[in-house]
């Protein structure tokens, strides 16, 4: 590789000019579509697929991605993936929320049942206890069921 | 190429406090860091001490319930925030990076020297919080008690949100420097691990630190603006708070214990005099680990209502961290095999540090997982295992790194008497501390209490955490014994020679302290790290 | 073999001013810094990040919200902005062009264009910006907008919105700063095809500025 002069050549102006072009059409694109109501999601879908397409042609040719080493577009890729990743997996939070098994509710249900007898067993102690102790006073009567 | 007359060297040349300040010499600057980074332990330390001294008995000792809230997030925030993340990289990775690569200096020495600044403000705004009233929420900042709370969390969050900036700028100038400053002829399976192991924590710190950063400006302006995102009353979510801070701080976790590993990678080679074994995979285990680290930060959320599906795959992506950090240890332990092993106090810490951090390693794993962590789940037990990685871990292999280029930075060896004293308080301090909280935690006794009388185990954990207390004036009497004889040995120590351990790595090819310049002919790369099967180093 | 490829080049450019001592040659330099910058560059992605996944998880959750509130975004500004920010992209990658072929009044012209756009940029974000608060169109707690009735936590989109391009205009203002910076040195005739990364550097940055809008500017006022 010419390690001494690669950096000093420029590229044509023609490319400049014709990804600046197709950039601003594509920004009309994205505006006249957004007009058309294909749903909710097939929008969003579409905008995005314009949106990263006129990003990689931004990325591609007037950040130099695809002429200069190739190592700036892997450190950049690493960053997109780790986005994603965080993106996605968040999601993976948000989105299921529900819960996977339907009987876990009774399940806990049931089981907070064994607790609530021990607090109960243990108030009804505490108020024999001060009744024992504070024999002047009327005790409570422990609490039916 | 212009040298420095052989008596003069980077310490002594230039003079004054203003060359210190403005220089742009990564060993300097290395240092500088150093002496904030021991004052941010020393200040974490007394924290951790007053937290034992109160958990001594059951009952309110000698702060009440909020100065004890403060204490522990204090405890949490200055160690995590201004020591750990900072310690290994900044302070040796700064002095030996370029060094090992055989460079001049760091790619961006500007940078470096702005990310001490940026520290140092970073540092101010954190600790300008304990003046304003200190911070009550525990060191992860969790909304939405953290938007409530009338303590100062937003100069606190202010603070670490700054402290970003500067692992940021650390982190960047590392990768840059291992990728472009390489002496020439020194490919990449020739670099010394710790060179691989801190290039594994600079892309953590690149890649997890900016989500932190904007985490904690939400949690500003929900807190100024009241922007609603965390506060479930406004259609906002606490736990996205936690999703958020955990991209960060699960990875961050391998920006404190990555540097450690890299340490003991060549603590344990040279120190044993032994070609490494499985060089390849070691390197590449610290770039897994990196990697997959950022992929697991849900087991920190199996309890908050996160959604069971996240929880299982969090657990199950969580085992699989167990790979690359167990190919390391048995790396190290076959390391060890047959080599002439001199235990030096460094070498003293590097075994520690592979029984500690197995320990801590494991629980780890008892921890990922999904059931048992629903029991174990803010506990003591929890507390014990980041402490055995964390402090059983990285400050253990930070201790062991600062004994074994002593001599390289200051030029003066140590005592090695005092130097295994120490040890043996450290060791014996720390386990007393920390193992029976393992005990305490799977006993039910939760995290971050102020009393825990009139807990139906009272008496027990009393017991547990008395001892407990016990082993932190320990270990606090051998931090103390250190601090003595290193400064000491500062003032009347014995010059160290270039190379005292025998190490095969370009640091050791300079002179002790080395000149400005760092190496006085421009050095050659002419055999690999450990070749210890090739090479005989001149003194050993 | 690497090694004679550097003594090649220390012959060649030593004693540039520019070169700092730690360097072995232009070259080396060059890379590193170009390095150091998509690194940061990284660190930006990730930091617009944050706010992307808080747009995707609150929009999967209201989608008619999103729906009904991002109408009250202007699409006509919003879209001129767009075709602003990509014109002073088409520009500032001229401006490195032209250091490369040595012409640095084109440079400085390139430059200037640049400013002046992300100057209309920022203008027209001004008057997008008091409009909504003229109608009480804020984030979080402050909202008092009273015109969409039955839609559930509005707020939230706003909050979106205002921290997004929020962020986003801190970064034009911060690159305008920079591209100046860049400019005087233009005319000081710093620069040449031998040295110009800062220019490099001041263009790389103001894609990623572009960049971010060209994701921001559907998913906020078209989408919602
Ligand atoms: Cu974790």
């Amino acid at each position: 590789m010419d390690t001494h002069d690669h950096h000093h050549h420029a590229l044509p102006l023609s490319m400049y000019i014709g990804v600046g072009a197709t950039l601003f059409i594509l920004t009309g694109v994205t505006v006249v579509s957004a007009q058309i109501d294909l749903g909710s999601t097939a929008n969003l879908i579409l905008a995005m697929s314009i949106a990263t397409l006129k990003a990689s042609l931004v990325a591609l040719f007037f950040m130099h991605l695809l002429y200069d080493s190739k190592l700036y577009a892997f450190i950049f890729s690493v960053g997109l993936f780790m986005l994603t990743a965080f993106i996605v997996i968040t999601m993976f939070d948000t989105m299921r929320r529900d819960g996977i098994y339907d009987h876990r509710a009774v399940k806990i249900q049931q089981e907070a049942g064994f607790y609530k007898d021990i607090h109960e067993a243990a108030a009804a102690e505490a108020a024999a206890v001060e009744a024992a102790g504070d024999g002047e006073h009327d005790a409570p009567a422990p609490a039916a069921h | 190429m212009h040298s420095s007359p052989p008596d003069q060297n980077f310490l002594s040349h230039p003079k004054g406090l203003a060359s210190w300040l403005f220089t742009l010499d990564h060993k300097r600057i290395g240092i500088m860091y150093l002496i904030l980074i021991c004052l941010a332990f020393g200040l974490g330390g007394f924290f951790a001490l007053s937290i034992r001294l109160e958990l001594m008995r059951s009952g309110e000792q000698f702060m009440d319930q909020d100065t004890y809230n403060k204490f522990f997030t204090l405890h949490g925030a200055v160690m995590v925030f201004l020591f750990i993340i900072p310690s290994i990289p900044a302070t040796l990775g700064n002095f030996c990076l370029p060094l090992m690569l055989g460079a001049k200096d760091v790619a961006f020495p500007r940078l470096n020297l702005a990310s001490w600044y940026v520290y140092v403000i970073g540092a101010a705004f954190t600790l300008f919080s304990v003046v304003t009233g200190a911070v009550d929420t525990g060191w992860t900042f969790y909304s939405p008690y953290s938007t409530q709370s009338s303590t100062s969390v937003i100069s606190m969050t202010f603070g670490v949100f700054i402290l970003g900036f500067s692992s940021i700028f650390t982190g960047l100038n590392f990768v840059v420097t291992i990728h472009k400053m390489r002496a020439p002829g020194m490919t990449w399976y020739q670099m010394p691990l710790f060179v691989w192991g801190t290039y594994a924590t600079s892309v953590i710190q690149v890649l997890a630190t900016p989500v932190l950063g904007i985490t904690l400006l939400l949690l500003i302006l929900e807190k100024t603006l009241g922007i609603g995102i965390f506060n479930p009353e406004m259609g906002g979510d606490p736990v996205l708070f936690q999703h958020f801070f955990w991209f960060y701080s699960h990875p961050a976790v391998y920006i404190m214990i990555l540097p450690g590993m890299a340490i003991i990678s060549e603590l344990i080679a040279v120190h044993s005099h032994k070609k490494i074994f499985g060089y390849k995979l070691i390197a590449y285990s610290s770039v897994a680990i990196a990697l997959l680290g950022f992929l697991v930060w849900g087991h920190h959320m199996f309890v908050s209502g996160q959604s069971e599906f996240s929880s299982m795959v969090f657990s199950f992506i969580t085992f699989f961290i167990g790979i690359p950090t167990g190919i390391k240890i048995f790396n190290w332990m076959t390391t060890l095999y047959k080599g002439q092993i001199c235990l030096t106090t460094p070498m003293l810490y590097a075994l520690a540090f592979l029984i500690l951090f197995t320990i801590g390693g494991l629980t780890g794993i008892f921890l990922g997982a999904l059931g048992l962590d629903i029991h174990l789940h803010d506990t003591y037990f929890v507390v014990a295992h980041f402490h055995y990685v964390m402090m059983g871990g990285t400050v253990i292999a930070f201790l062991g790194g600062i004994h074994h280029w002593w001599p390289k930075i200051f030029g003066k060896m140590y005592s090695e008497f005092w130097g295994r004293i120490a040890f043996v308080f450290i060791f014996l301090g720390f386990n007393m501390t920390f193992f029976n909280q393992f005990m305490l935690g799977s006993q039910g006794m939760p995290r971050r209490y102020h009393d825990y009388s009139g807990l139906y185990k009272t008496d027990l954990f009393e017991r547990y955490h008395g001892f407990s207390s016990y082993g932190a004036m320990v270990l606090g009497v051998g931090f103390l014994i250190i601090a003595t004889y290193l400064i000491a040995s500062l003032f009347n120590g014995k010059a160290a020679s270039n190379n005292p351990w025998g190490g095969l790595t370009f640091e050791w090819a300079t002179s002790s302290p080395p000149p400005t310049e760092n190496f006085r002919e421009e050095p050659i790369f002419k055999h690999g790290p450990y070749d210890y099967d090739k090479v005989l180093p001149e003194n050993i | 073999m690497e090694q004679v490829v550097a003594i090649a080049g220390e012959e060649h450019h030593r004693g540039h001013p520019a070169l700092a001592h730690h360097f072995h040659d232009m070259e080396q330099q060059h890379e590193s810094i170009k390095l150091g910058v998509w690194l940061f560059l990284v660190t930006e992605v990730l930091l617009f990040g944050g706010l992307f996944c808080f747009y995707a998880i609150y929009r999967a959750w209201n989608p008619e919200m999103f729906t009904q509130a991002h109408q009250l975004l202007d699409v006509k500004l919003g879209a001129i902005n767009t075709l602003v920010l990509i014109f002073s992209s088409v520009t500032a990658a001229l401006a490195i062009r032209s250091i490369q072929l040595d012409r640095p009044k084109q440079t400085a012209m390139f430059l200037v264009v640049t400013l002046l756009c992300a100057a209309t940029f920022l203008v027209i974000k001004y008057f997008e910006y008091s409009h909504k608060i003229h109608a009480h169109i804020l984030p979080g707690e402050l909202f008092a907008y009273t015109h969409l009735e039955g839609v559930a936590n509005p707020h939230i989109f706003f909050s979106i919105y205002f921290a997004m391009t929020g962020l986003h205009g801190l970064h034009v203002v911060g690159g305008m700063v920079f591209l100046g910076f860049v400019l005087i040195r233009t005319l000081q005739g710093t620069y040449s095809s031998e040295y110009y990364i800062p220019v490099e550097m001041g263009g790389l940055y103001w894609h990623l500025v572009d960049l971010i809008w060209i994701y921001l500017f559907p998913l906020l006022y078209l989408v919602g």
